[in-house]
């Protein structure tokens, strides 16, 4: 059978069961469309949070990252886990127990202020914004892949899709779908490495052959060895040489974690399991779920840039795999035979530097795609790898197009602006403003603020780390902290990393103008001192909080008497 | 018995506020500590994982599996700590 076959096959049917779960479980009240009523499994939790969480950037960008940049490629696979750490032990319990249902609402009441909800309203549509443009952009690369469509038109299908069943199922909807969702990424992700790794290393468990030998050359050799061998040949640094400032690394991986920590979208999904104790189990099992993606990444990354290499350099332009043509069509990968020899050479830095010239180009977000191809897997498993891209992109955009349209129809409108709204009026705005957000959504993905999706997707968590993060942390762990504290240091944390994003993607910003050389990637963690610095200092200099709101915070502390949250 | 009741959660918060911080080191070591600042170190002075040096092994793969056991037991922990509130 053909491929665009087996494709077919496997996305079809994978729409087929999320459209029937999804219209199996319509929203038909708020409190519904917003928690699914307030009453989901912790196991069922963890599962649909970790296919909201691994989003295109984890599943489409991240092992490719990982692919060419070896060891630094790391700061996403510890940065988007870690975060669950902190999650857990610092926020979602206690505002689990707080018991609303969005974060403005918490930060709303615990800073006692219309203008501190209004702050973290547009917080929280900028974080989302941010990260759909990411999500967008995924759905347009494997779209475009896929179809041999241009991105473009694969943005716009992928974002039509995703209005379906965000707009019309509501959270619970989404929750279901989303565990069929997990379960379509996980097989998705895992069965290409299995077939991979047999092949490179001769260990079924991807994990293991990665520390294991290369097993394809006449003698076999430790594996990390093989890919060092294979760069340093090619003049590229090696697979496992740190060649990012360690400062610049350390701040990724913190304004990931910290971002992390405070996702609106990831925060909401605490809200919809029982209690406190089943929120910190539930916490577990996203984290057990997500960690088989993000253990098996490492492994992908390592084979496919093996496989790359060994499949291409060198190797006659006419007798190239079917494959590369199939990427160049869609420009994620180009060829230009410069020196007229008829063969493919990809040179690295330190070749180039000898006279050699590169004449491949790739970029990072297609090899997750190429791996299976490039390793000789079966058809079957390349169309199940195109129905998981799919899922990943769909389901993370859904999610954040729900909390972004609570944000505006919950909290802006209803607690704002108009108070005496119906039930059936705010169902309308929240519908409205996922579409008008998923028109945004859609012009940056066809223009992306950077050239591969985990980065755009890490600008997002850098806004998260220094708005959120910060004022969440403080109003649950220090009762002084006040209303005015806490407004300007919202403000003033997003500002910073906001303008530095968009002085240095935008605005032409260089390298040698980095602040103590940390890139925009990692400026959120700057931007998160800033706000703890200034809401430390605002807070001392004004009076302290009144008393029933010191009295709310001790009351979060206190695990019992959290009842049926999540009621409005 | 308002006064026993406050005592006991005045512990409940402390040991709360000592588990997490417990967390938080073994946390900031396995990522921060092991994989990026004293990496080198750990991949000179540390044993192998199989064939992979200790530091890049951590930032690939171990940090990852220390996360997951350590929220596997703040929420065995806190449980524990929150029955003894109620008794």
């Amino acid at each position: 059978m053909d491929q665009s076959v087996w494709n077919a096959i496997f996305i079809g049917l994978s729409f087929a069961l999320y459209i029937v779960i999804a219209i199996k479980s319509r929203a038909t009240s708020t409190k519904e469309y917003y928690t699914a009523g307030g009453g989901v499994h912790p196991i069922t939790n963890g599962m649909a949070t970790a296919a909201d969480w691994m989003s295109a950037a984890t599943f489409i960008s991240m092992a490719g990252v990982v692919a060419i940049e070896g060891y630094n490629g790391s700061r996403y696979l510890m940065g988007w886990t870690g975060g669950f750490v902190l999650l857990t032990v610092l926020m979602v319990p206690f505002l689990r127990k707080f018991g609303k249902s969005t974060v403005p609402d918490f930060i709303g009441d615990r800073y006692y202020s219309k203008t501190a909800r209004l702050v973290a309203i547009i917080c929280a549509i900028f974080i989302c914004l941010t990260y759909i443009m990411g999500q967008m952009r995924g759905v347009g690369v494997v779209f475009a892949q896929l179809f041999g469509w241009s991105d473009w038109l694969g943005v716009i299908v992928g974002g039509t899709i995703v209005f379906f069943y965000a707009g019309l199922g509501g959270m619970k909807g989404i929750t279901y779908t989303q565990v069929a969702q997990y379960c379509v990424m996980a097989f998705a992700y895992t069965i290409p490495a299995v077939f991979i790794a047999i092949s490179l290393t001769n260990n079924f468990i991807p994990q293991l052959g990665m520390i294991g030998e290369y097993t394809k050359d006449a003698q076999s050799v430790p594996f990390f060895e093989k890919l060092d061998a294979i760069n340093a040949e090619l003049g590229f640094a090696k697979y496992t040489a740190s060649t990012m400032p360690k400062i610049d690394m350390f701040c990724i991986t913190a304004a990931l974690m910290c971002g992390t920590a405070g996702l609106p979208h990831v925060i909401v999904r605490f809200f919809t399991v029982k209690d406190v104790k089943a929120v910190r189990k539930s916490a577990f099992w996203t984290l057990a779920f997500i960690g088989v993606i993000y253990l098996t990444a490492p492994a992908i990354g390592s084979f496919a840039r093996v496989n790359l290499i060994e499949s291409l350099h060198q190797t006659k332009y006419e007798e190239a795999p079917y494959w590369m043509k199939d990427f160049e069509k869609t420009k994620q990968m180009s060829f230009e035979d410069k020196n007229g020899d008829g063969l493919i050479q990809h040179w690295g830095p330190a070749e180039i530097a000898k006279g050699k010239v590169n004449e491949l180009e790739f970029g990072k977000d297609m090899m997750v795609m190429a791996n299976p191809h490039m390793g000789g897997a079966p058809k079957w498993v390349i169309g199940l790898l195109m129905a998981g891209c799919i899922a990943a992109a769909l389901s993370t955009a859904a999610g954040l197009l729900l909390v972004l349209s609570t944000s505006i129809s919950h909290d802006l409108m209803k607690s704002i602006i108009k108070p005496d709204l119906s039930e059936k009026e705010e169902v309308r705005w929240a519908r409205g403003a996922s579409f008008f957000a998923l028109l945004i959504g859609v012009y940056f993905g066809i223009n992306p603020p950077s050239d591969f999706v985990a980065k755009t997707v890490a600008f997002a968590f850098g806004l998260a780390a220094s708005s959120f993060f910060p004022t969440l942390l403080l109003g649950i762990f220090s009762k002084r902290v006040n209303r005015a504290g806490g407004i300007s240091g919202m403000i003033a944390g997003i500002l910073f990393t906001l303008s530095y994003i968009v002085y240095f993607q935008f605005l032409g910003g260089t390298k040698e103008q980095y602040l103590f050389g940390i890139s925009p990637e990692g400026i959120g963690t700057i931007g998160m001192l800033i706000n703890f610095i200034v809401t430390g200092i605002v807070t001392v200099l004004t009076p302290a909080p009144p008393q029933e709101v010191q009295d709310m915070v001790a009351e979060i502390r206190l695990p019992h008497g959290a009842g049926e949250a999540v009621d409005h | 018995m308002k006064s026993e009741n406050s005592e006991k959660s005045r512990k409940h918060w402390k040991l709360s506020i000592i588990y997490t911080l417990s967390i938080l080191t073994i946390w900031f070591v396995s990522s921060y500590g092991c994989s990026i600042l004293f990496r080198d170190w750990c991949d000179a002075n540390l044993p192998k994982v199989g064939n992979v040096p200790f530091g890049f092994w951590m930032s690939q793969q171990g940090s990852i599996l220390v996360f997951i056991g350590l929220l596997f037991i703040y929420a065995i922990l806190m449980a524990r700590l929150d029955r003894s509130l109620n008794n």
